[in-house]
Order: C-alpha cells, then structure tokens, then sequence
C-alpha cells in the first residue's frame, strides 16, 4: 500500500464516520417527507448541522449544507451578487478556482473582476487591497488558506479593512477544517459574512459541504425546486453524506496539528538538505502543507516516479492537476514559470506517521539523483 | 400477519439504497478513496476508473453515449443546469420557453427564475388525465420558442408523457428539449438513441441508489450547449466542476446496472402489487384514482378519497409510510398543485394518497394497507358530517356555508 501523502486533494473516510453514515445510507430516507422514515432522517440532518456549527464555531441556524466546497463558493459569489447591482467583485490573486472561475464568469453579469496581488510569500498585499477597495466594491472573496501553499490569509484584517464599506466578504475555509481553529463567530466580528466548508477533507464523504454565513445576508439560491435549506438549496437533501459530514466534525481534534508540524519539520529539513525550495515558508501556515520544488527537476517526472515509489503527493491542486500549466499560484507569488513547473505538494494527514516522512525522504532522494543522471546523459 | 409497520409506500420519494449498491460503495469510502481528479497517483487512477466505469453502467440503462453522462448532486441540480443553462446559452434566438404545469419543483422553480430574468414561460395545462396532448403542445410554439421541458414519469400521479411525439415536434421547430426521468429509470424503458431528447435528469436515489448524486444527458450529436451554472476546477469537461463524490457515483452507477437487469421482472410483480391494491380499495365509495391509470407506471397509484379530511386521514394511516403530495412540497399544506392542474377541487387534492411500490414490497404488505385503509376510511367518514350530508342526498357543492 502506498503512503498517502495528498490529503488537501482528498482525505480518507475516518472509519467512524462510515459507520454513522451506513444506516442511512440503506434506509429510505426523504428528510422532507413527513412519515416517520422522513422525520428520523430530518432529525439526523439537523444533528449534524449542530455538529457542524460546532466546529466552525457558528450558530446552526447559519450552516447551509451543499454539495461540496465548488458549490458553496458558486452559492456565495453568485447568490450574494444576484441581489446586488453589478459593481466590482474583489478577489486574491490565489484562489481555488471554483472562486476565480466563478468571480471571472461574473463579468457577463455585468461586474468588474479585481484581482488582488500577494507578495513573494503568498499572503495578499494589504496596499493592493487597500487600493482595490478605492472603487466601488460589491463583494470580496479572499480565502483562508491555500491549498497548494497551506499558506494563512490575515483574513480579519482584510475583512476589517473592508468592513466600513460594508461589503459582503466571502472566504473559502475548504482546507482549513480540521487543520486549524476555525471560529466564524470571531471572523464575522471582523467582517467575514460567509465562508465554505467541505466534508471531504476532514475524513467526511466526498459530495458534502457547507456554506456558513450571516444571516443578514441577502442570497439567493443557485438551485432551485423543492425549498430545501429554507429555500435556499432545492433538492432532497443527501442524508447520509451529510450525517457524514456531522460525525467527522465531531471527530476533529486538531492536537494533531502538533504531529503534523513535527512530521514537516522533519520532512522540510530532508528537503532543504536536499537542495529544494520551500514556497510560502515564511507565512503562518497549514501544519501539514508543504509545497516545493527542485531547481531544474520536473515536478511532474518528480511526482510520477515518486508514485511508482509508493508515495501520493500531487503536483499541483487535484482540480487543475490535468493540466500541466504551472500553478497560477506559485506564478501569483512571483515564483518563475520554470521553477513552478516543478512543483511538487506534500499534504499529510492522520494516517501518516514520522517514518512514512524517513521513506519518503530517502526515495526523494534516489529519484532525484536517477533523474538528475538521465538529464547529464541528455545533455 | 408478519408485516412490520410502518409499511414504507413512498418509494417514489425516495428508495431505499439496494444492499448490493451499499457494498459496491464501500470500497470507495474506505481504502479507494482517492480524488479522481489527482492525476498524479494510483488513488487517484482507481477513484477515476470507477467513475467511468459508472458512466458507462448510466449511459446503458438509457442506450446512450457515456461521454454524454454529466455527474450532478442530483436530478434538482441537473433540472437547473439543463433549463438555465441550456435557456441562457440560446438566449439569442428566443426567449420563449415551454413547460406543464405538473412538472416538479425542480423544473417549475428554475422556470419561474428565468421568468424573473426575462424569458416568457408557458405552463401547458394537461388534460384531466394529466397527460398532455400533442396538439396542445404544438399549439404553444411561438417563433422565439427556444427550449421546452416536459418530464417523463410524473412524481405525483405516475403518468407518462408521450416523449417521442414532444421530442418529434420540438425537432420539428429547432426547440431544445429537456426531459426530467428521475421518476423513470427503471421504470419505463428509455433509448436515448431513438428518443428525440436533448437533455435528460436522473436522479440515483429513486432507483436504490444512493441520494446527492445524479446526472444529467447532454446530446452529443447534434451538439447541445450548456452555460455551466457550477464553476472552478473544470470538472465534467466544464459543464460541473466540483470534486466528483467517487462513491456516490459508484453506488449510482451498480444501481442503474442493477435497473438495466432487472427491471423487466420486477416491473410485471409491481403491477401485480398495484392492480392488488387498486382491486382492495375501489370498492370502497367515492374513490377517484388520479391520473391516467393506462399511460402510467406501475409504481404508483395515487388516489383520492372524498368526504374525508387529508390531514386527518394522513394521521389516521400512519402505519404506512405515504405521501399526500410530493415529498418535497409536503411540509406546506396546499393542496397538491398537481392535482389542481388535473383540474380537482382541492377537497380531493387534500384528501389525496400517493401510493408508491417499490423491490421490497410484499403482497402481505399490500393486504395489511387495504385493509387499514378500508377500516380508517370508513371510521373517519363516521366522525365526518359531509358524509352523512352526502349520504342523505345532499348537493355539497352547492351548500351555501355560513361565514364565520
């Protein structure tokens, strides 16, 4: 069995969470019907919404379940501009596409796309965000941390600064879950409205997320039919995914962000021992995320010989990882397009261990003197 | 007699997921568990190739291409994505748009947003049958008609539309055609190469498989364009981007496999069911079955009782497991706007059961239901004095009531 070493693309079902979600997955289970099979089924949907408020520290009234992260930024860009006229929509430079995409179809909508640069270290420049709030703004997406750099956004004081303006703030929170403390209560103080979740990357089931926001808050559904999610989400709600999602909230226990930090250390030494380059190194970042490269080494060769070694890393964000154009991110955070292509994301979980670290380290290292040969004898 | 109550009769709302689609799933929540979108490892290739393979297992059960398969959260998601993405991406040669007034809430919704957004709708009222005439429909199409909906099987009375004839005139006059199956597979056959269907939702969890996963056809030949209503990663060659639920796909996939081998068999022991249960409850007075009782699945039998109270009837039954309405506009207490569109008074909408069969209902469970409804009917008729008024002659539609 090979090490798993990609857990921001997708993390493994958490055991536990499997056998909360069986029963209702076998059960016939419309939460919206009223027979006793439905309210059993709308009772655990409920349960769960609590569960999850809990970890994202917000009331369950403002959790909104989806069908993942890409749904919950579409419903909070989309929803929150259909109510608005078309201003200007401000985005960071870094974000998972499922909000630059969504901010850049936007612009048939009639709205001006703003994209905020972020310095060498991946964090957005405060000036140029200063400087985007000059014009008119009708809504902000910053995300919290990025899922290739891990790296941490100063989210509330972006928030703050845009805060008298009264502008709707968005963050996308997919990656921090479970990797760090999420309270949207404190964020929402700061001027945070809404931010997304997703199941997938905390041991819940794939196909689950969430979007939590502040009730004052004018959205309207992407999806309509059915009035589900107080109208704001047509569709029979998926039971046992998001059971799912509750139980794996539950389960959270971010102490292990202390292994994961010590797993890293040992694995960013190796790689510095080795010669690499560590992006966003010196921002606050997720513990267990660490994205780097190798001067003159493909990330792609890199990362398709370290499979055959038995090791999952990725080499960019699995979204856009079909392609093999360097991530818009490292080229965001200045990072020359040759290096960025040999970029390689390490991202651990609590399956992996400190000598899944040593292994990885040492095959590391045979590939990269193997290929480090062959380019001698092609040159 | 060894049934257990309740007795789940709402097979339309949602089934049960199939033991054997459970265990195909498994694998995939636990050690394949990988992002079919890494492309960079093994976990990724496996979570991948179960995908297609699933795709191929949809694409069957309706005869059509697998590339034409787009992976959805559901038949909710694939009804907006194929009626504003398909109205908004033609938006240039019309803005008339065409459906029935019986369609779900997940087509009559999306309609009326795009209402909102300037396009001109027509809601075609069916016949007292609830299906609608060709005639009728052609009568609609205006030049600027671009798009028109019609479902397939319908969720509350089980009828089915004449497809092919909509599909031939829609064809006729270059309209895109949209068709909500989440009521059909498994149900009624569907061949995508002979039907004249642009795009069409499923849905898995009405036909045992797993709920938060559907797909939406999108023909391929002739080539029909979509405006994406999800954006980001590109997934689904950019019609859906999201991160494909693996196991969910999979657990729909094995289901529609399952519908493709089995439906023939346990269609003809669910009509017998029905026809059991329809023989148990005619009898009893002043019953109207809904719907065309022909042109309809065998699934379901919806049926209104006169002179009886809906809500007080749904709690006098509550060993079965009904519905009094669609499941997802049963929390409301309007009467069924289906049935109002059949053109019944909303005395019968109220007084209204959706009977719905499904793989595991047994014969017991029918006697046990005919029986409970024989007696239930007949006590609450005793408790009502519109029965007794009807009983002694008495026009109730033409009392004048005092206003208090």
């Amino acid at each position: 069995m090979a090490a798993y070493f990609d857990y921001n693309a997708t993390s493994p079902l958490d055991p536990r969470v499997l056998q909360a979600m069986l029963p209702y997955m076998e059960q016939a289970t419309n939460a919206s019907s009223r027979h006793s099979f439905g309210r059993h089924a709308r009772q655990a949907v409920e349960l769960a919404r609590e569960q999850v408020a809990l970890a994202v520290g917000a009331h369950a009234t403002q959790v909104l379940f989806t069908s993942g992260g890409t749904e919950a930024d579409n419903l909070a860009i989309q929803g929150l501009a259909a109510a608005l006229k078309p201003s200007q929509i401000v985005v960071s430079a870094i974000e998972h596409p499922a909000v630059m995409k969504t901010a850049q179809m936007m612009r048939r909508q009639g709205w001006q796309l703003r994209v905020a640069a972020v310095d060498a270290n991946g964090l957005v420049d405060t000036d140029d965000f200063r400087a985007a709030l000059q014009v008119p703004t009708g809504l902000i997406s910053v995300m919290l941390a990025n899922n290739e750099t891990g790296v941490i956004q100063d989210v509330a004081t972006l928030a703050g600064l845009a805060k008298n303006q009264r502008v709707p703030f968005h963050t996308d929170a997919v990656q921090c879950l479970g990797k760090m403390k999420l309270d949207f209560t404190a964020l929402n103080a700061s001027g945070v409205q809404a931010m997304s979740v997703s199941a997938h990357k905390i041991g819940g089931p794939q196909g689950m997320g969430a979007l939590v926001f502040d009730k004052r808050l004018d959205i309207s559904p992407l999806q309509h039919g059915g009035g589900q999610e107080k109208g704001l989400r047509g569709g029979s709600e998926n039971v046992a995914a998001i059971v799912g999602f509750g139980a794996a909230c539950e389960l959270l226990d971010l102490s292990s962000t202390e292994q994961m930090k010590e797993m890293r250390e040992i694995l960013e030494k190796g790689i510095h021992d080795l010669g690499g380059v560590i992006f966003g190194e010196h921002a606050a970042r997720l513990s267990n995320t660490s994205f780097f490269a190798f001067p003159d080494v493909d990330g792609e060769t890199l990362v398709m010989a370290l499979d055959r070694a038995n090791f999952a890393v990725a080499s960019g964000s699995a979204c856009s990882s079909d392609s093999t154009d360097p991530s818009p991110v490292l080229l965001a955070m200045g990072v020359d397009a040759k290096m960025a292509q040999g970029a390689v994301r390490v991202s651990l979980g609590k399956g992996n261990n400190v000598q899944e670290v040593r292994e990885f380290l040492q095959a590391l290292q045979g590939q990269l003197v193997r290929m480090k040969q062959f380019m001698a004898m092609a040159a | 007699m060894t049934v257990h109550t309740p007795i789940y009769l709402d097979y339309s709302a949602t089934t049960p997921v199939d033991k054997r689609v459970a265990e195909a799933m498994i694998p995939y929540l636990t050690e394949m568990f990988g992002n079919p979108a890494s492309r960079s490892h093994s976990f990724g290739w496996d979570a991948d190739d179960a995908v297609e393979n699933a795709r191929a297992q949809v694409a069957a059960l309706v005869n059509c291409d697998p590339k034409e398969i787009v992976w959805t959260s559901g038949a909710t998601e694939s009804d907006n994505l194929a009626i504003k993405g398909a109205a908004n991406f033609y938006s240039g040669k019309g803005k008339h748009i065409i459906t029935v007034q019986t369609e779900h809430k997940a087509v009559i919704d999306p309609f009326r947003e795009l209402e909102r957004q300037g396009f001109e709708a027509t809601y075609l009222e069916p016949e007292t049958n609830g299906l609608v005439t060709l005639e009728k429909f052609k009568a609609a199409i205006r030049p600027d008609t671009i798009f028109a909906s019609v479902m397939l099987v319908n969720n509350e009375i089980g009828v089915i539309q004449d497809i092919a004839g909509i599909g031939a005139i829609c064809r006729e006059h270059g309209i895109i055609f949209h068709v909500d199956a989440a009521q059909a597979t498994g149900k009624v056959e569907i061949d995508l190469e002979k039907l004249p269907v642009d795009l069409m939702s499923f849905s898995a969890h009405k036909t045992y498989g797993p709920k938060g996963i559907g797909a939406l056809y999108v023909r391929r030949k002739p080539r029909v364009r979509l405006e994406a209503q999800m954006h980001g990663g590109g997934h689904e060659r950019g019609m859906r981007s999201g991160t494909l639920p693996t196991h969910q796909i999979v657990g729909m996939g094995e289901a529609f496999r399952i519908a493709k081998e089995e439906m023939e068999l346990e269609n003809a022991r669910i009509r017998r069911l029905r026809d059991r249960l329809l023989a148990g409850l005619k009898d009893i007075e002043e019953v109207y079955v809904n719907g065309d009782l022909k042109q309809r699945v065998p699934h379901n039998l919806n049926i209104s009782f006169n002179y009886v109270e809906g809500e007080s009837l749904i709690m006098a039954v509550k060993d079965i497991a009904v519905s009094s309405g669609s499941a997802c506009t049963s929390a409301s207490l309007e009467p069924s706007y289906v049935l109002r569109a059949l053109g019944r008074s909303d005395e019968l909408a109220h007084s209204s059961i959706r009977f719905s069969i499904g793989r595991y209902t047994t014969e017991e469970e029918i006697d046990y239901t005919i029986a409970l409804m024989k007696s239930k009917i007949t006590k609450l008729r005793e408790l009502s004095p519109l029965w007794e008024m009807y009983k002694e002659g008495v026009d109730i539609s033409k009392v004048e009531w005092a206003a208090h």
